[in-house]
């Protein structure tokens, strides 16, 4: 294979290039599509989902069947709760930011501890720890309003804050930089890549296999929780199961960013185009005039089009 | 046979073991009868014939759904658009009995139909994961998004009502018996059947060791597409019970049950990985989801913690069957 194909089969460079087209027909079906203005609203959208995706990313990096259904919940019951503590004050907000990430790390925590201690998959996990949390949701709502965003909040996630640009777009381009070099520069990222790709190899060279997968579903239940929080700043106020599409929504974007899902195979600058790629899809679909059954029939088939680019299972060989 | 010499001359863990080997969905059964007696510790009269008929009316699509999904789960696949298949089933039928009258002919007709639309589904899915060899989990969830773009345009709102004749039929008697029963032992059959031909063997040939089995010779890719018609065939079998029990149509309907089919297939007994799967279990898995509904609601919770309890039981109860699961296994 020559040096050319082989840039043009990495996952970056086809998420890139499907972006670019992306935003040129988008523009040409709607002028304007592709102006700064809905080129940032466009970020801002990504970046919430971008910042879930970072948290899937690493537990299914770290291999294991590793999957998280429980972030759509977690995003849903950061949200509430950050309305409630910071309740449209500014100076709630550390407090609210605290609160979140506690309870993200918490869930988290008790995903990883019903894979590691008691072997439970991780897709059963989670996806038991869901069912709890949308309980906890409904229990949640009955006792109490939904909360406010904070000023300060929601002028983070969508208003300028440097350079023109909005806070929520630099903090998911400082979290692409961290897990870039957490994932390349850190021991704790080359383990991640060790125990996904041969977990037994990994626990053999000393590796704490399962305090690692611990660490890794708290981080996801970390992103989850941030990004709840910001999805609160970006929407006002919460309502229930907001963050629901961020369940599947956060796997594609994963797997559109050339990470594998059997693990130890990928990166997360892939996965931040991978996000970007969805949601301009979905902007497309939505400035685009046909009723909602085309639109889902669209971007299911698309969805599976986009597929074919990517990680396809090798053929069976004898 | 050496193996029958084993079952008389162990006895205990060891018997135990070999009895979980032959009936790998003992572990669901205890489940569930123990979840039918708390039911009736708290509500003496949910024991009795006509709660249970309603129960397991209402629950018939689950079983169905749970069912289908097992046949994928065989083969190591999974389908998260089984939901989907499922509403766009339902309202294709509705629409169609609807529109050609209601009578008779025109209901079996509707459920013709809605065989071959599953099937056609399944075939879809079959073909994206084994074929074109997509990964199933993100695969099926996006042919569920375009199920669900179809169902919606075959019906963009909820509330056509089914012909009263298939939802009378459904919840009604036949020969004095309910009709749900029959259903029931015509499922009983169909699965008999099912499970004597190759069909089944070679699902659970390649869920256990893909490579393996192309290697004997199995045609691996035909027999995960066989997988997922089978899922299809029996999420729209799910569509009818479904449509027989709210005797509406709906686009969004199935959309939560297929997270539901898969804790059911896991609460079971079966392994998600494939290669180890007791359709049986997963009706008792679809039951124990009902009972648990029904005795969090016995028990009198309040209303607004009934879905937190209900969640943290069926957790449970997926972890006990895991772990039962695999005591089984190893």
């Amino acid at each position: 294979m020559t040096a050319v194909t082989t840039f043009f089969k990495q996952p970056l460079v086809v998420a890139l290039i499907l972006i670019v087209a992306l935003l040129y027909l988008g523009q040409s079906l709607s002028p304007g599509f592709a102006s700064a203005d809905q080129i940032l609203r466009l970020l801002i959208v990504a970046s919430l989902l971008g910042i879930v995706a970072a948290g899937q990313n690493v537990v299914i990096l770290g291999g294991r069947e590793g999957i998280d259904l429980s972030v759509g919940g977690i995003v849903s019951l950061s949200a509430i709760i950050a309305g409630n503590v910071m309740n449209g004050a500014d100076g709630g907000i550390l407090p609210a930011v605290l609160a979140c990430l506690a309870a993200g790390a918490f869930f988290g925590f008790l995903n990883g501890l019903g894979v590691t201690l008691l072997r439970i998959p991780p897709l059963v996990m989670t996806l038991g720890m869901l069912g709890v949390l949308q309980g906890l949701l409904v229990v949640i709502r009955q006792g109490i309003p939904s909360g406010r965003a904070a000023p300060g909040l929601s002028a983070f996630v969508t208003q300028p804050f440097a350079l023109g640009i909005p806070g929520i777009i630099w903090l998911w381009i400082a979290i692409g930089l961290l897990m870039a070099f957490m994932l390349n520069r850190t021991v704790f990222g080359h383990r991640i890549y060790a125990i996904g790709s041969n977990e037994h190899a990994a626990y053999m060279t000393g590796v704490p296999v399962r305090l690692m997968r611990v660490g890794l579903f708290m981080i996801s239940g970390m992103f989850a929780a941030i990004a709840g929080l910001c999805l609160l700043g970006y929407s006002g106020s919460s309502f229930a199961n907001v963050g629901e599409q961020y369940m599947l929504s956060s796997i594609i974007a994963v797997v559109f960013g050339g990470t594998s899902l059997a693990g130890g195979k990928g990166g997360y600058t892939g996965t931040m185009a991978g996000a970007l790629l969805l949601v301009i899809l979905q902007g497309i679909l939505t400035t685009v005039n046909i009723d909602e059954s085309g639109r889902q029939m669209v971007f299911g088939a698309t969805l599976l089009l986009l597929m074919l680019f990517y990680g396809r299972g090798r053929a069976m060989r004898a | 046979m050496t193996s029958t010499t084993t079952d008389m001359r162990t006895s205990g863990a060891g018997g135990l073991r070999s009895w979980l080997e032959r009936y790998p969905f003992l572990p669901a059964l205890v489940i569930v009868v123990a979840l039918l007696a708390l039911n009736g510790l708290f509500s003496p009269n949910s024991l009795s014939f006509r709660s249970l008929t309603g129960l397991l009316s209402t629950y018939m699509a689950l079983i169905m759904l749970a069912i289908a999904q097992t046949y994928v789960v065989s083969a190591g696949d999974i389908d998260l658009s089984a939901g989907a298949t499922l509403s766009l089933v339902n309202v294709a039928i509705v629409v169609l009995m609807e529109r050609w009258g209601g009578g008779a002919g025109a209901v079996l007709l509707a459920l013709a139909l809605g065989v071959l639309i599953g099937l056609a589904c399944g075939l879809v899915n079959g073909l994206v994961v084994a074929a074109l060899r997509l990964q199933a989990i993100v695969a099926t969830f996006a042919t569920s998004i375009f199920f669900i773009g179809l169902a919606l345009y075959v019906m963009p709102v909820a509330g056509t009502p089914a012909p009263a004749l298939f939802w009378h039929t459904y919840g009604g008697r036949l020969l004095g018996l309910p009709f749900v029963f029959y259903v029931l032992a015509a499922l009983a059959v169909l699965l008999y059947l099912l499970s004597r031909t190759r069909i089944v063997t070679e699902l659970l040939a390649v869920g256990d060791d893909q490579q393996a089995a192309y290697q004997t010779g199995l045609p691996v890719v035909a027999v995960r597409i066989r997988g997922y018609l089978l899922s299809g065939l029996f999420s729209a079998l799910a569509a009818f019970c479904l449509t027989g029990d709210t005797a509406s149509g709906d686009p969004l309907v199935g959309g939560k049950m297929t997270l539901y089919s898969v804790a059911a297939v896991v609460l079971g007994g079966s392994a998600l990985a494939g290669g180890w799967t007791t359709v049986v279990g997963s009706l008792l898995g679809a039951l124990t989801i009902g009972l648990v509904n029904s005795l969090v609601f016995f028990m009198g919770t309040p209303s607004e913690w009934q879905n937190f309890v209900q969640g943290l039981a069926i957790l449970l109860v997926l972890m006990a069957g895991v772990l039962a699961g695999r005591r089984a296994r190893v």
